[in-house]
């Protein structure tokens, strides 16, 4: 498997038995070898003159806007409730209903546009995009094809280039544009009766489309750029971003080419439920084009869907040539202007007003900028705060464990990260469901600073600790007589005892 | 100039219509020149209008929940309905191509 874009991409021939069809496959049993460079460019072979193929990634991302109401009606935005209990006259297409937008949802598109320093349209318009599908009551969706509400912006993510080394490497991908647009509802394929099931709460729940350019080039680059994305929608409270809710949703398009040709044909890729997945998934269907091309065929301008049990992406049925989705302006919904300092409206309601300047004052610190301040604050290492901001609730943790101890953080971070994480992760653990909270950690390490315990100690003190037993860290040191012994009278007496008892054997 | 059988059929296929006959596509081939006037007037320079709303403004709805709780009255419209769910067929069943359908159009 491909090691980040600085390694070696191995053609594996070994078919194992995830592979389709039966039989060892149809390839020749020579191994290929493919080198990149870190942008992704690829690297002659050398002597053995073998073919270096330039994978190209672009994803599409659908994030569901974290609102009380959805985006065109005044139904509630919940994940799990009962079947149809959601949903509105208008969510529902029936006649002489029409869309209100929710003041909520453009603001929060505002925010992230600004966060991924887009440039956000003064004035964008709705469109409505037609197919045919049980869950699209209306047949169309409303969306923004033509004016989208931000582009041209950039989201940079951090890899981890050497493991070993930790050395991390800061990666940019373009963000072409984000728009906002309508959920569809949740079909329940029914195979044994040969019938949907239909349930509309989800429709017309506001989402944000950001589409990110084609800059990325294999799996790990695209869930590390995901991965910052759903920490920045987190943090900027525009999205819960939880793809395990189907807040996040992740297509991504997957082509190859030689270097010096134009791109190759490019698949999409669907149903990809989490960020390992998505990486996962983008390998699996770069090797596949490849192979592929290798052996004389052609890749399919076509949608696949990813099969997490096989760990390989399968066309999807039912996607009849390329779709003809007719868009038109959305009759019913005027342009959507936006307002800063400058073109401030002297005498409008307040209400129906969204200033960007105003938003842009109040967007909180990014994490790529929390980072930062972390590792001047405390003087950790970069990889260290990544950590720290990848793991819900650590960053905080951390923080609240220096502030009760007078260890330096730059020993106290070495506890966190490999003590306790290693600790939680063991037990499948959120650092909100620690047994072990910061002030009792603080506690102990206290003790280990006052060289009142030895570190071995402090770690058997932990382990204690973690049954979460309530006994505080200093009960434990004397259960376990654990204390160092500072009285130099007794340190000599009793090396004067084992010097006597070798003396006697 | 007349509607050729590809885009009838792509219409058909998209819009679910059915020209069923020479008098339908007919229709189709007249609202067409109709809306073919508009091309005499000189639209050199300006804007295409959306609507005739485009110059009103926008209105901007709070955030609160104000609508939903009414499944009842919702499936009532439903021909069949499973346990508060729409039901519907097991996916898209698109229009058989031209040449495998029962439609005049082949004959054009």
């Amino acid at each position: 498997a491909a090691r980040g874009c600085g390694g070696i991409w191995r053609q594996a021939r070994q078919r194992g038995a995830g592979w389709p069809g039966p039989g060892p496959g149809p390839f020749p049993r020579r191994q290929r070898a493919v080198a990149y460079n870190a942008r992704g460019g690829a690297v002659p072979a050398g002597k053995s003159g073998l073919a270096p193929w330039v994978p190209v990634v672009g994803l599409e991302i659908h994030a569901q806007i974290s609102s009380n109401s959805k985006l065109f009606s005044g139904s509630q935005v919940q994940f799990a409730a009962p079947p149809n209990s959601l949903v509105s006259f208008f969510d529902a297409s029936l006649p002489g209903t029409l869309p209100v937008l929710n003041r909520r949802c453009v603001e929060a598109a505002v925010m992230t546009g600004l966060a991924l320093n887009c440039s956000i349209n003064k004035k964008s318009l709705f469109d409505r995009k037609h197919y045919f599908y049980a869950d699209l009551p209306a047949g169309y969706q409303i969306t923004q094809q033509r004016v989208p509400i931000a582009v041209n912006g950039s989201l940079s993510y951090s890899l981890c280039i050497d493991k070993k080394m930790s050395q991390m490497v800061t990666k940019t991908v373009r963000i072409k544009q984000i728009q906002l647009e309508q959920d569809s509802g949740k079909s329940l394929h029914d195979d044994t009766r040969s019938q949907t099931l239909v349930d509309l709460n989800r429709a017309g729940v506001g989402l944000m489309e950001v589409v990110m350019e084609p800059d990325m080039c294999c799996g790990e680059e695209a869930a590390a750029a995901v991965r910052e994305l759903q920490l920045i929608l987190q943090t900027l409270g525009s999205s819960q971003a939880v793809m395990a809710e189907g807040q996040l949703r992740v297509d991504a398009n997957v082509s190859v080419h030689l270097p010096g040709e134009p791109y190759g044909v490019r698949t999409e890729v669907k149903n990809i439920n989490s960020i390992r997945f998505l990486a996962k998934a983008v390998d699996y269907e770069i090797q596949r084009q490849i192979e592929e091309l290798e052996n004389g065929g052609t890749i399919l301008n076509e949608t696949r869907a990813f099969d997490s049990k096989l760990g390989c992406t399968v066309p999807m049925r039912d996607k009849e040539g390329k779709q003809d989705y007719r868009f038109m302006p959305e009759p019913n919904l005027p342009p959507l202007i936006l307002y800063d300092a400058k073109s401030l409206p002297a005498n409008m309601n307040h209400q129906q007003v969204i200033n960007i300047d105003w938003i842009h004052e109040r967007l909180p610190d990014l994490p790529s900028v929390k980072r930062e301040k972390l590792v001047e604050q405390y003087g950790i290492l970069p990889e260290h705060s990544f950590t720290l901001l990848n793991e819900d609730g650590l960053a905080e943790f951390f923080e609240s464990v220096v502030k009760q101890t007078q260890m330096k953080p730059k020993k106290v971070i070495g506890w966190i990260l490999n003590d306790l994480l290693s600790y939680l992760k063991q037990h499948s653990l959120t650092v909100k469901e620690s047994p072990v909270s910061s002030f009792l950690l603080a506690d102990l390490l206290n003790l280990l600073e006052k060289k009142e315990i030895s570190s071995t100690a402090a770690k058997q003190v932990l382990a204690e600790l973690w049954k979460g037993e309530g006994k505080t860290p200093l009960e434990i040191v004397k259960e376990q007589k654990l204390e160092l012994l500072q009285d130099q009278k007794e340190l000599e007496q009793i090396c004067q005892a084992v010097i006597d008892g070798q003396e006697n054997e | 100039q007349k509607v050729s059988v590809e885009v009838l059929d792509h219409l058909e296929h998209l819009a679910l219509v059915d020209f069923r006959d020479s008098e339908g596509v007919e229709r189709l081939q007249k609202a067409i020149q109709f809306a073919d006037q508009l091309h005499e007037v000189n639209t050199e320079g300006v804007e295409p209008m959306d609507s005739v709303l485009e110059d009103r403004c926008l209105y901007l709805r709070e955030d609160d929940v104000t609508e939903g709780n009414c499944t009842k009255e919702l499936l009532e419209n439903a021909r069949e309905k499973v346990e508060e769910y729409f039901v519907a067929p097991p996916g898209n069943i698109p229009l058989p191509k031209l040449d495998e359908r029962e439609t005049f159009l082949q004959g054009s």
